[in-house]
């Protein structure tokens, strides 16, 4: 195979792989956005919380890595309840300034907290995946890479089976589509809020536990949140298979800004290529790839 | 008898000095301001400086956020780009501190035009996310435009200097800090008495009715955008020649944050209300620090955890003014005046 074109697909994948994080984190986003039209500054956090109850699951209690995933896959779950229950709810009818500050104080005080109980270390996260890469027709790719874009793909098939089929799902469709009506016909909308900052902790845990089989256990890792505004925007807020698209092209977006346009402009370009490219759609096209544009009539 | 401040017509009700009871302890205030730092010790003095370039900062974003409704995560790289202009200016072009300070004001402002362009067609968390978007391209440019900004290593900006006096104490600076926090609050007081400051209050408290009175939004917001970044701008060069160095680190985003949680605590949308909220936040750190000393011994690891401390307090701080007392400060000190002035009657 062309090596330049062997490059080209190595970028892609390992920009695959970091982008279905981003993508589990944006969904985060767009189920908490859609349900009960808060913007969640705290998702990065609530995905790094995730992270560390797993990490201490497994490095504490001694526990297997699959019972530790889904302890804290149900540990954060309840933190994602107890979240909407005290600082949410209280705001609810308050305008958008309040509620977005509060979710940034929840996210800067999430932080804060993990640094303070669990420190600054770094940690390598004991991963369940063997070390050694996996070879795709020339391609090389690591184990817990390629298994996180698998997740990324079931959890979209989940999500959208889950809208589609289950009760709950519809539910929270219809609140998202019409609050007032949705209530009319029976649907609790408090229990539905909740319902979706349980999934939406979840899906951040999700994220993290795969995030850190990849990188390092540490309160830092909560920048994701911060790359998945640009996923979470660019497929629209309100779309969740347009956050999974999202995320995975923000990811091989970052990984290809990495790869080509570092060398020509000086180092950083990774780290700001996801967001420049959120600048230019929301002043292209703000409501993203699949999100419904808002019309106000006076 | 006239026993209340009733007004008869409108040029009573847009008067700066509503009394002269306000009259007589702004004259005390501005006494106290000047007698303050002969008698003050280094270390209040300091504090006080950082309260002086908190209330410039504040300011500014309480235009833009309080008064125009348009939130800003992104108020950092303001002050960055204010900061770094002031300083490679007056390090690289020798551009005396007097010039160089409007310039990184104008400059932080043309800055503020650009990012107001997308907000034209954005309203409310999509400006929050373009406005986050933007800090983060300033941190990371100023840490990899090496050849202007020194990369991580940061820049010495020289202190002021006038004539053969050198501004380098804290008590000469004091006297700068406090004659620009004069400037702005006067000035950020009279915005709200004109055409302009009217038009901004009616964009944020429904921007449709207010285009369809005559309100020009286009112009209005990117007035906003760049009065309040020229405000950014001034408090980050104060901020440039007053520290030692500075870095990349001074204006993260946990800065804009800051910004916000001093314009949440003291009052969005009042003037008063930011310069409580930045003395507020301001010496917030520095009581936590003292408690922290307090119980050293007790805990001796709870020093080294001081900036874990700070953040979980400030995001406390956030989330308690916002549940239960949303008018913040400024709002709780009229209720408190409200109260008393019509004790013990309820109204």
């Amino acid at each position: 195979m062309n090596e330049s074109i062997q490059t080209f697909l190595q970028l892609m994948l390992s920009g695959m792989s970091i982008g279905g994080v981003y993508a589990m984190v944006a969904l985060g986003f767009v189920l908490i956005y859609k349900a009960t039209g808060v913007f969640n500054f705290a998702q990065g956090e609530l995905m790094m919380v995730g992270a560390y109850f797993s990490f201490y699951l497994i490095t504490q209690y001694h526990l297997h890595f699959f019972q530790a995933f889904l302890l804290a896959l149900i540990i954060s779950a309840f933190l994602g309840i107890v979240v909407e229950f005290l600082i949410l709810k209280p705001m609810v009818g308050e305008p958008i300034f309040s509620v977005v500050m509060i979710t940034v104080g929840l996210a800067v005080m999430l932080k804060g907290t993990v640094s303070l109980v669990w420190g600054h270390d770094v940690h390598q996260f004991p991963s369940p995946f063997i070390s050694s890469p996996l070879s795709l027709g020339g391609v090389t790719i690591f184990r817990s890479s390629f298994w996180t874009i698998v997740a990324t793909f079931a959890l979209v098939v989940i999500f959208i089976l889950f809208f589609r089929v289950s009760k709950v799902g519809i539910a929270m469709r219809a609140v998202a589509n019409d609050q007032r009506a949705a209530q009319i016909i029976g649907i609790s909308i408090r229990k539905i809020f909740s319902i979706s900052w349980a999934i939406a902790a979840v899906v951040a845990t999700i994220g993290g536990f795969f995030f850190v089989n990849i990188f390092f256990v540490t309160p830092d890792i909560s920048y994701i949140g911060m790359k998945a505004f640009p996923a979470a925007v660019l497929g629209g807020m309100d779309s969740v298979p347009g956050a999974i698209i999202g995320g995975l092209i923000i990811g091989i977006i970052e990984n290809l800004a990495g790869g080509y346009l570092d060398k020509l402009l000086g180092g950083g370009i990774k780290e700001i290529s996801s967001f420049v490219v959120l600048i230019l759609i929301l002043m292209i096209k703000p409501y993203g790839l699949f999100g419904k544009e808002e019309i106000t009539r006076v | 008898m006239i026993n209340g401040n009733f007004k008869t017509n409108y040029e009573d009700e847009i008067k700066i000095f509503q009394t002269t009871f306000v009259k007589f302890w702004l004259v005390i205030l501005f006494v106290g301001l000047i007698i303050f730092p002969l008698v003050a010790d280094r270390y209040f003095i300091y504090l006080c400086n950082l309260c002086g370039i908190a209330i410039i900062g504040a300011l500014g974003l309480n235009i833009l956020t309080g008064y125009t409704g348009q939130i800003s995560l992104g108020h950092a790289g303001f002050l960055a780009i204010g900061g770094y202009t002031s300083a490679i200016l007056s390090t690289k072009l020798g551009i005396p501190f007097w010039l160089a300070m409007p310039l990184s004001g104008i400059m932080a402002a043309m800055a503020g035009m650009i990012v107001a362009i997308p907000s034209l067609r954005l309203k409310g968390l999509y400006i929050a996310i373009t406005t986050f978007a933007f800090g983060f391209i300033v941190d990371h440019l100023i840490i990899h435009w090496e050849s202007m900004t020194n990369g991580p290593s940061g820049i010495t900006a020289p202190r002021p200097s006038l004539g053969v006096f050198v501004f380098d104490s804290d008590k000469s600076y004091y006297f700068i800090i406090i004659v620009m926090v004069i400037l702005a609050t006067g000035f950020a007081r009279n915005l709200f008495r004109s055409r302009v400051g009217r038009a901004l209050i009616a964009i944020r408290d429904r921007d449709i009715a207010a285009e369809i009175i005559g309100i020009n939004l286009t112009k209005y917001k990117i007035q906003a955008f760049s009065i309040s970044s020229f405000y950014a701008g001034i408090a980050g060069s104060l901020m440039a020649h007053y520290f030692d160095v500075i870095t990349f680190e001074n204006f993260t985003l946990m800065l804009s944050i800051q910004y916000l949680a001093m314009i949440i605590v003291g009052g969005v949308g009042s003037i008063l209300g930011s310069i409580y909220g930045a003395i507020f936040i301001t010496l917030l750190p520095e009581l936590i620090r003292l408690l922290t000393d307090l119980f050293r011994q007790e805990y001796p690891s709870l020093t080294t955890r001081f900036a874990d401390l700070k953040s979980v307090t400030f995001g406390l701080i956030i989330i308690i003014f916002l549940i239960f007392g949303p008018k913040g400060l400024y709002g709780v000190w009229r209720d408190i005046k409200v109260y008393w002035k019509n004790w013990p009657f309820t109204y």
